[in-house]
């Protein structure tokens, strides 16, 4: 069953590296956190890597496997050529640490940026009513796991560093999305969208929905939907006229 | 060194920590958290079916007493009464200000929160979202810690000012006052430890510390925990003087993934059952039938149409034996796969592909759909899954005051899995998620009012000791590898105090224990400070050693089989063991562990009339059903 793999793994820290190859032991059903696990037991103990459910459940193992974002728990071995080389690298949009380990706290100040969910003031614990229909929009967004490969792929950070202050990353304009949808949510998230956290960047590329490990619609469901939201809000002459009579001094 | 000065230090991010952290913040106390991973990666992401509350809202019959009664019928009457009891009124509470914080729960048609059926629970009850209910509970509890962050920055200018969290930080040891104001034992005054990523010592100055770190399944094989399950607040609280009991009682989830081997152990949630899933053996048998304890005869279907009929009339029907409590399920598929009637990987079938339409089974278990498909190439909708049992959670851990959360170290408490007392000698599935949201709050609120009642901050001592233990073995060179010493450690665990035990076995195990200790002193870690694992795991292996040598004396003292402690030369239960607790307590010098025995208090008289006589008879002794005859009397 088993076999030798070809492993070609990013190692460094300090802003310095390089990639380092290793031939390591796979055996059947493995994936590949399970070959840099042995790696870490037999060839290299201090190879640093973040792991936790080894599920798809925590997004804690994010990684580019030949140059593709994925979760190291969640990709079995069973997917390459027993003679390819595999080539395991961090996260490139965020800075390494060390090795596979990057520094995710972008996404961490991003998440404080966006205002939390707003309820009304008279509704009490123990009264919310919601229909299922009404919940499963914003359901869906909640199964993000935070793995952050979303933020990652987006070319408008990916290498593109001067347009992070202005962009949340789709992770958390669908956070934006999911509270706008949410049916006890009162506050109005459109015009801040758009303004603050740089809903206008995306291009819908799509490439956020393609990396998401939990299927999440990211573009269909939550941006687009979010960008139509905000046209219609700009656009629309009567939303418009409304928003000058009635608007309260700031 | 870099030093902070806290009101609060709750150590672990998981479900527990983070309520308890929420309500000292809300209390006005300074917080810090801190956590091995990440924020919002904790162990409760794990947890898939619901938080059991008995809100009622799918059953208007169920109360806070059938819950009651459901918890200490699965501990099998070890529970701590008080906390059960607190439990259970107060889980809906917790549930629905989750609401009110954002939380999605699944709806009933009326728009209230749906409650899904589980083991060993009379009524639907656990409040869930899809397969999916850990991960909206610790991602709603963060986002709360982040409402309040935001509110901290309107009123102080800064997000951090009340709370913060310190990520990727490993507390290695609580420092205390030596000789405080509360009497020669010293009271907590701190924590020491390092961050991951530098390697860089840290130290907190604080009255309280709040433990939330978790259990232990790191010492076994096979095990649904991740690498963070290494006993860490257990062993704290040993080291600092506070005491475990419980320990013999460790929770084997009967259905972990048995193939492929690298996902050996992960979790396949109680909901499949729950949902109408059902186990056969290689011969296609539903044997769960066969496996019905004498405690539980009346209150489980006979045949397989009762227990059929039951997913669509409760009322009229009594459940399915494969939704008895997880002990018993765990004891006989362990049985089945012994006796050669397991599937081809070494597990049973479990089977809902045959009961629930294929669109059903995606809808109710996604994740479950997914981690199948994902890892095994096995389509669930389409053929049965292969599961065995997993080393899943200890009942075991700090000893608490049921009210305030506090250990018996002034300053010290606990929450969530590495408390112990509330789910006796087993715990119910569900009961953990609802347990961390009652009992992480009352642990905050209780260091919250614990601080107030100080006359002055305590002083940390200990630090150079801390520091120099902590940094041994990146000292040394050519010593053992952590890896080997770790991987011993959970083989003997695993095969020695396992699901069944024995008392040469546990001795065998005892013996091994020892010599590991011996082997753990002398790691040594090669590389940097800097995001190092194999120096991470050499520090924690203290802490898994001596966490295994609590279980193991535990459980070759304790000469009677309940729940997750089945001994094969004592097969039965004893009323006189009921009464027992072990008491695990560290050597002075923090090189072993002594245990003692001591006696439970006995449960008051309106909760215990909560129960027929007939049976309480199959738990108590003669002299606690004279007890009980005369409470009923005078009720």
């Amino acid at each position: 069953m088993g076999y030798k793999a070809k492993f070609r793994i990013w190692r460094g820290e300090g802003g310095e590296g390089r990639l380092e190859d290793f031939t390591v032991e796979v055996n059947e059903g493995e994936v590949v956190l399970d070959v840099i696990h042995r790696l870490q037991a037999t060839q290299a103990p201090d190879l640093a890597v973040r792991w936790n459910c080894k599920a798809g459940k925590c997004g804690s193992c994010s990684m580019e496997i030949n140059g593709k974002p994925r979760l190291g728990c969640m990709t079995r071995m069973s997917t390459f050529e027993e003679t390819e080389t595999i080539t395991v690298t961090p996260m490139r949009t965020f800075p390494v640490i060390k090795d596979l380990v990057c520094d995710v706290s972008f996404n961490y100040q991003k998440a404080r940026e966006i205002p939390s969910f707003t309820p009304p003031k008279d509704v009490k614990p123990g009264e919310y009513r919601m229909k299922q229909i009404d919940v499963e929009r914003s359901q869906e967004f909640r199964k993000c796991i935070e793995c952050f490969m979303c933020n990652n792929v987006c070319h408008v950070i990916r290498d593109h560093d001067e347009n992070k202050p202005a962009f949340a990353g789709p992770r958390f304009l669908m956070r934006i999305a999911e509270l706008d949808m949410h049916p006890y949510d009162v506050l109005d998230r459109k015009d801040s969208a758009q303004e603050d956290h740089g809903l206008g960047y995306c291009n819908i590329t799509k490439c956020c929905t393609e990396v998401c490990p939990e299927h999440i619609k990211i573009t269909d469901n939550a941006l687009i939907p979010m960008k139509e939201r905000v046209v219609d809000r700009k656009y629309d002459p009567l939303v418009w006229l409304g928003s000058k009579i009635f608007k309260r001094p700031s | 060194m870099e030093r902070h000065e806290y009101d609060v230090v709750v150590i672990g991010a998981g479900g527990a920590g983070l309520r308890a952290a929420i309500e000292a913040r809300q209390q006005g106390k300074r917080t810090a958290i801190v956590c091995k991973s990440l924020f919002g990666k904790a162990h409760t992401v794990m947890a898939e079916g619901g938080a059991a509350a008995a809100m009622g809202n799918v059953n208007p019959d169920d109360n806070w007493m059938v819950h009651f009664r459901d918890t200490m019928r699965g501990g099998k009457f070890l529970n701590n009464w008080r906390m059960a009891e607190l439990h259970a009124k107060e889980a809906p509470d917790r549930v629905w200000e989750l609401e009110a914080w954002g939380a999605l729960f699944d709806r009933t048609k009326d728009g209230k929160i749906s409650q899904r059926n589980f083991g060993g629970h009379e009524y639907p009850r656990l409040a869930h979202v899809g397969d999916r209910t850990g991960l909206e509970l610790i991602r709603t509890l963060q986002q709360r810690v982040v409402a309040l962050q935001q509110e901290d920055e309107k009123l102080h200018g800064d997000p951090e000012a009340y709370i913060k969290v310190f990520a990727e930080c490993t507390i290695t040891r609580l420092l205390k006052e030596a000789g405080s104001v509360h009497g020669k034992d010293g009271a907590i005054a701190g924590a020491f430890g390092y961050w991951r990523e530098t390697g860089n010592f840290i130290v907190f100055d604080a009255p309280a510390v709040v433990l939330a770190t978790g259990g232990i399944g790191k010492s076994y094989v096979v095990t649904s925990n991740s690498w963070e399950y290494t006993g860490d607040g257990h062993a704290l609280a040993l080291l600092a003087g506070a005491q475990l009991i419980n320990m013999e009682f460790i929770q084997f989830h009967p259905t972990g993934m048995v193939w492929p081997p690298s996902v050996r152990g992960i979790l396949v949630t109680e909901s499949v059952r729950g949902d109408g899933g059902v186990l056969r053996n290689s011969e296609g048998r539903r044997f769960m039938f066969d496996y019905v304890p004498d405690v539980f005869k009346d209150k489980y279907a006979t045949t397989e149409e009762e227990g059929d009929r039951w997913y669509t009339d409760q009322a009229n029907n009594r459940r399915p034996p494969e939704l008895l409590p997880r002990d018993e399920v765990a004891r006989a598929i362990n049985s089945e796969v012994k006796a050669g009637r397991g599937s081809p990987q070494g597990g049973v079938f479990l089977d809902v592909s045959t009961r629930l339409p294929a669109a059903e089974i995606i809808k109710r278990l996604p994740s479950m759909h997914h981690q199948f498909k994902e890892l095994a190439d096995v389509d669930i909708t389409a053929e049965p899954m292969q599961v065995g049992p997993t080393c899943h959670y200890i009942m075991g851990g700090v000893e608490v005051d049921a009210d305030t959360a506090a250990a018996s170290v002034p300053g010290l408490f606990a929450a969530g899995e590495v408390s112990g007392g509330m789910h006796g000698s087993n715990r119910l599935g569900g009961n953990s998620l609802s347990d961390l949201l009652v009992f992480g709050r009352r642990a905050g609120a209780g260091a919250a009012a614990y601080i107030d009642g100080l006359p002055r901050r305590p002083v940390a001592t200990g630090v150079e000791e801390a520091m120099a233990e902590a940094v041994a073995p990146l000292e040394r060179s050519g010593g053992e590898n952590p890896y080997e010493v770790h991987h011993e450690l959970q083989r003997t665990m695993n095969d020695l105090v396992g699901i069944i035990r024995k008392a040469e076995e546990v001795s065998e195990a005892l013996q091994v224990v020892e010599k590991l200790k011996e082997r753990a002193k002398n790691t040594a870690s090669a590389g940097s400070r800097i995001y190092n694992p194999g120096w991470h795991l050499a520090i924690d292996l203290r802490n898994m050693l001596l966490v295994s040598e609590c279980v193991a004396r535990a459980a070759l003292l304790r000469e009677e089989s309940r729940g997750g402690h089945t001994r094969d030369d004592f097969p039965g239960m004893s009323p006189e063991w009921r009464r027992k607790l072990l008491v695990c307590s560290a050597m002075p010098d923090g090189s072993g562990v002594t245990v003692e025995e001591k006696d439970q208090v006995s449960m008051r008289g309106d909760l215990i009339t909560l129960f027929e006589r007939s049976e309480l008879e199959k738990y108590l002794t003669e002299q606690e059903l004279a007890d009980y005859d005369a409470a009923v009397k005078e009720s």
